[in-house]
């Protein structure tokens, strides 16, 4: 097995574009588990640890632009702030040596239905920027997979980052596990409210083929939520929004839970998540 | 490097720390430095690698087996069947039921089938891969109650009885006794795994003689040396093995593994070789917890004073029977648990079917016994109005009662004041103060706030036998020598006893310093150059190699006062008279002499079991912890954070304080685990989880304050009046973190593990 080591994005755009077949590497986390288990024997590794471009982030335009490689834990640290759904979901992906690795490049490049940092993404509205030798283009989070393990990146294409728009509301991430650490997700709900916008975005997580958005929960608790005269929330529409993220659910029975227990569970989430968002527009936050 | 490395070089334990003190370990500052060579670190420079091929179906008869295409991989040497095996293709710790490799036929997933030598282990696993082995797939007995109808396909055609391997029925004073409350329920307990760290790994190393070095992870030396003596058809001084570095037993290393297959290949090939399981193989690679269906029902009187105990209970022994014949005897007779009952009938089942083959596992049958008469217990206190404790406390043992094998408890049995210790301790403070959501069922997955969260209570209690039961030849060897080296007297001590974590290699060097009064112990590594030490497992190594060490210390010590005129004992590097007058330096008195003696040492004998009541004295040791468990539950999602985890024990004598609240907070986890997480999902016989993704074993922050009393009642029959510790605090933490959970939510929840599932959806 080749290990190719660009030292920039430039090479490794050229290297990818030469080995169409090179998977690329960062913190390894899904990557070295498919080797290990002799899942996968990939003809080589694309090493995207010396390339800086995909391990910085900034701020343009109301997004922040996050390099693909950029950490957990410096999510968790620099960005809880301008994307509190990411990096409260970035608290909760594995260890603390998982996290010290691994980013969010990796996480979309699996399109695991399960990856943690898929649903505050796509409550978020974000765009995944997807670069080759070609030239550069960017997609919606939410066509950006297309199937458990499948999504729109091209064989010569690298992620090279994701655009997310600032928060512009409180954010929420909740994530149901078996045990209360370094756990897969049975599901898990992610919540953005844009409170200039007056919308909700929302994304559900380990509850169907790919990650997926709530949109009839998200119209729903647009029009319902009182944005004019922030009080408390009433118990029938977060119940309502909470039944609406279940129907968008498209789960299975499987070894980490069953589908019913899924639908009940995001419906749990959702209802709590949006109380917790709400606390935060009504109380000034 | 060399073949003999750090894994065969003593272990010196210096300074001070005789019985009833923590010394450090001898091995402690190597395993935190992560320099302690484990047995996955062997090494030889003209090593090969040896891979196993393993069946995919539950239950399949082989119509041909073609090594070709895996002998044309590069750096392959060798492909081997059970043609190749030259003994006995058999093996098995009760019965010889389980082939080396199989032959016509695979009985669960995983069974052994081809073995291959390589150059490099992706070598051999790609292999492997290649054998061709051609299947008839049929359909696997999966039901364990199924196994035993007419008309079950019969799993182990020479095995007399079916698909039964054991049926113990204890009968105990009236057969038909009636009583006023009568409560009954049926529980399940799921399929746990040892889930050790350092996967089953060891090498093989042939010799000039013909014969082998196998050096290996295991519990037993002597029990292996046996199994791979009969498959290689070679005699016992052939056949020498070493112990290598273990990382964790619990059980699973009683049974071989890649014993034989290294063996194998080392001889045919002439080289060394080395096989270390994956993770995933790792669950293939050794017996599991019997997965148990137990139906019980209590009677009582009004006052609640026990009348009754009626329980059938079936275990899953799987494929093959390994212990499962003595985990249904434990079941049986610690089936009523540690309570006063005038009258019991229970029966208790040990099957074959397809699914995954079990056998020891910490607390090894009485762990599914005691969930279930736990939560009996909690549902007889409901009945009656009184608090869980107060049932217990009624009821419970204490020294003088008579079991339902009508055996009476001839030691201390505190069962009442173990109970009262963990109820009258202070409860951990109810959440409050500003929000921290690792205090939180979920944890920082911020699944509540606060909301749905419900605080429980519950208690367990449970006894254990400790050591080999039934009339088993239950003995270890100690060999014990004194000599001085570079001026200072120096004890050795040689066992083939497995240090497997648990700390006896401390122990050892503690009885020595002791009972020889010397600074410095040596302990060897152990191997089967010294004779058996028996298993490291039924909590009976302090027991037993620790009495035989202690016997050989005697016998040394005997010698050594025999040449000073009026000695009495030896302390500080000196002959001292009985009043502690010093007589005579040590190292003067040894001079150049060598004093050794070996002393093979057995506890009390049990008896076998009544076939028709199951009378008998039958363990020669009780042991009691007491749990009570705080828990908060989240009622709508049914995520359990477990607050609070007090137990309290009766170790006899504490011969090593710091080791002996390790292992009851070890022991206690192992229980958390199985009460809400722990499980092998097996589905039609196939494993479902063979990996710590989705096996899961509690993390840290799934492990609470675990306050620990410890009560030392001695034992009079046993050396130092030591109590076995390492099991029971496993049986009693399961059923009092479910009996929280079913206070916080009013759930009947008779499974271990609970699920989310079975808390949201009752």
């Amino acid at each position: 097995m080749d290990f190719l080591r660009p030292a920039s994005l430039a090479e490794a755009l050229a290297a990818k574009a030469e080995n169409p077949a090179a998977v690329p590497i960062a913190g390894g986390t899904d990557v070295m588990v498919e080797l290990n288990f002799d899942r996968r024997r990939p003809p080589a590794l694309l090493d995207l640890g010396r390339v800086a471009e995909l391990a910085r982030w900034g701020e343009e335009n109301g997004h922040v632009r996050l390099g693909a490689t950029v950490s957990y834990t410096r999510i968790v640290e620099e960005l809880g702030t301008v994307l509190p759904g990411l990096a409260m979901a970035a608290r909760t992906v594995g260890s603390p040596q998982i996290r010290n690795r691994a980013g969010v490049g990796g996480n979309l490049g699996s399109a695991s239905p399960a990856g943690d940092a898929h649903p505050p993404l796509l409550a978020a509205g974000a765009e995944v920027e997807l670069a080759s030798v070609r030239g550069t283009r960017t997609v919606p989070v939410g066509e950006f997979f297309l199937g458990p393990k499948r999504s729109a990146l091209a064989e010569d294409e690298l992620i090279t980052a994701v655009l997310v728009p600032r928060a512009a509301g409180p954010q929420q991430f909740a994530k149901v596990g078996t045990r209360n650490a370094m756990v897969i997700a049975v599901c898990s709900f992610g919540l953005a409210l844009d409170t200039a916008a007056r919308s909700v975005g929302t994304g559900i997580g380990s509850a169907g083929p790919t990650p997926l958005r709530a949109a009839e929960a998200e119209e729903f608790a647009a029009a319902a939520l009182p944005w004019d005269e922030p009080a408390a929330l009433d118990e029938a529409t977060a119940r309502e929004f909470g039944e609406l993220v279940a129907a968008a659910a498209r789960p299975i029975d499987d070894v980490r839970g069953s589908a019913a227990y899924r639908r009940h569970a995001l419906a749990v989430l959702a209802r709590r998540t949006l109380r917790w968002a709400w606390q935060d527009v009504s109380g000034g936050r | 490097m060399s073949r003999t490395d750090t894994r065969t070089e003593s272990l010196t334990s210096t300074g001070t720390g005789g019985v009833g003190e923590s010394p450090l370990r001898p091995d402690g500052t190597l395993k935190v430095r992560g320099e302690f060579a484990y047995s996955s670190d062997l090494w030889h420079e003209d090593m090969l690698w040896g891979a196993t091929l393993r069946s995919p179906h539950p239950y399949a008869r082989i119509r041909s087996i073609d090594v070709g295409p895996a002998l044309t991989v590069p750096g392959v040497h060798v492909v081997l069947t059970h043609e190749d095996v030259p003994g006995e293709n058999r093996y098995g710790l009760e019965h010889a039921d389980q082939p080396v490799l199989a032959v016509d036929v695979v009985r669960y997933q995983g069974e052994p089938v081809a073995i291959v030598a390589a150059d490099d282990p992706e070598t051999a696993r790609r292999a492997a891969a290649r054998v061709r082995v051609d299947y008839e797939v049929l359909e696997p007995v999966t039901d364990a109650e199924a196994a035993l109808a007419d008309g079950a396909p019969v799993l182990h055609p020479d095995h007399p009885g079916g698909n039964l391997v054991r049926q113990v029925r204890i009968r105990f004073g009236d057969p038909a006794p009636t009583a006023p409350v009568v409560v009954s329920g049926e529980y399940t307990v799921g399929m746990q795994d040892q889930a050790f760290l350092g996967p089953e790994s060891g090498m093989a190393v042939p010799a000039e003689d013909g014969g082998i070095d196998l050096y290996v992870a295991t519990q037993w030396l002597h029990a292996d040396q046996r199994q791979v003596c009969l498959a290689l058809g070679l005699a016992p001084d052939k056949v020498r093995l070493h112990l290598a570095g273990v990382g964790g037993a619990f059980g699973a290393r009683e049974d071989l593994s890649m014993q034989v297959h290294a063996s194998l290949l080392a001889l045919r090939t002439g080289k060394p070789v080395k096989i270390v399981y994956g993770r995933e193989e790792s669950f293939f690679g050794h017996v599991h917890r019997h997965p148990a269906v137990l139906r019980y029902e209590h009677g009582a009187t009004r006052d609640g004073e026990l009348v009754y105990v009626q329980a059938e209970i079936i275990l899953d022994g799987g494929a093959y029977a390994s212990t499962t014949a003595a985990v249904t005897g434990n079941a049986a007779t610690l089936g009523a648990g540690p309570y006063r009952v005038p009258n019991v009938h229970i029966d208790c089942t040990g099957v074959y079917t397809n699914n995954p083959p079990c056998g020891a596992m910490r607390g090894f049958g009485a762990v599914q016994a005691c969930f279930a008469y736990e939560s009996q217990m909690d549902k007889l206190a409901e009945a009656l109005g009184i608090s869980p404790v107060e049932v217990r406390v009624r009821n419970a043992l204490e020294q003088g009662s008579v079991m339902p094998t009508g055996q009476v408890v001839d030691s201390a049995a505190p069962v009442a004041e173990l109970l009262e210790r963990v109820r009258d301790r202070p409860l951990p403070p109810e959440r409050g103060g500003p929000l921290d959501l690792r205090e939180l069922p979920g944890g920082v997955s911020n699944t509540t706030h606060g909301e749905g969260v419900v605080r429980g209570v519950g208690y367990g209690v449970g006894v254990k036998n400790v050591g080999f039961s039934e009339g088993f030849d239950d003995y270890s060897t100690a060999r014990v020598r004194l000599e001085v080296t570079a001026g200072e007297p120096v004890a050795s001590v040689h066992t083939a006893a497995a240090e497997v974590g648990q700390g006896l290699v401390t122990l050892q060097a503690q009885i020595a310093r002791t009972e020889l009064g010397v600074a410095r112990v040596v302990i060897l590594p152990a191997d089967t150059s010294v004779g058996s030490a028996g298993s490291t497992s039924a909590s009976r190594q302090s027991y037993v190699t620790g009495g035989a060490v202690r016997a050989a210390c005697e016998a040394v010590r005997e010698a050594v006062l025999a040449r000073v005129p009026g000695a009495a004992g030896l302390a500080g590097a000196a002959v001292v008279s009985a009043s502690g007058e010093v007589l005579a330096d040590l190292v003067e008195v040894l001079g150049e002499d060598v004093v050794e003696r070996t002393v093979e040492w057995r506890h009390r004998p049990t008896e076998a079991l009544d076939p028709a009541t199951g009378r008998a004295f039958a363990h020669v040791q009780y042991a009691f912890a007491a749990h009570r468990a705080v828990v908060d539950v989240d009622t709508e999602l049914g995520l359990v954070r477990v607050v609070e985890l007090a137990c309290a024990q009766d170790v006899g004598r504490a011969m090593n304080p710091d080791a002996v609240v390790g292992q009851i907070q070890g022991g206690s986890v192992q229980g958390l685990g199985l009460a809400v997480m722990e499980e092998i999902q097996v589905v039609d016989g196939v494993v479902r989880n063979a990996s710590f993704t989705d096996y899961l074993i509690p993390t840290v922050l799934d492990t609470p304050p675990m306050p620990v009393e410890v009560l030392e009642y001695a034992d009079p029959h046993a050396p130092y009046g030591l109590r076995g510790v390492g099991e029971p605090p496993t049986l009693s933490s399961t059923p009092a973190i479910v009996a929280a959970i079913r206070a916080a939510t009013g759930r009947a929840l008779t499974r271990a593990p609970v699920r989310p599932e079975h808390i949201v959806d009752g």
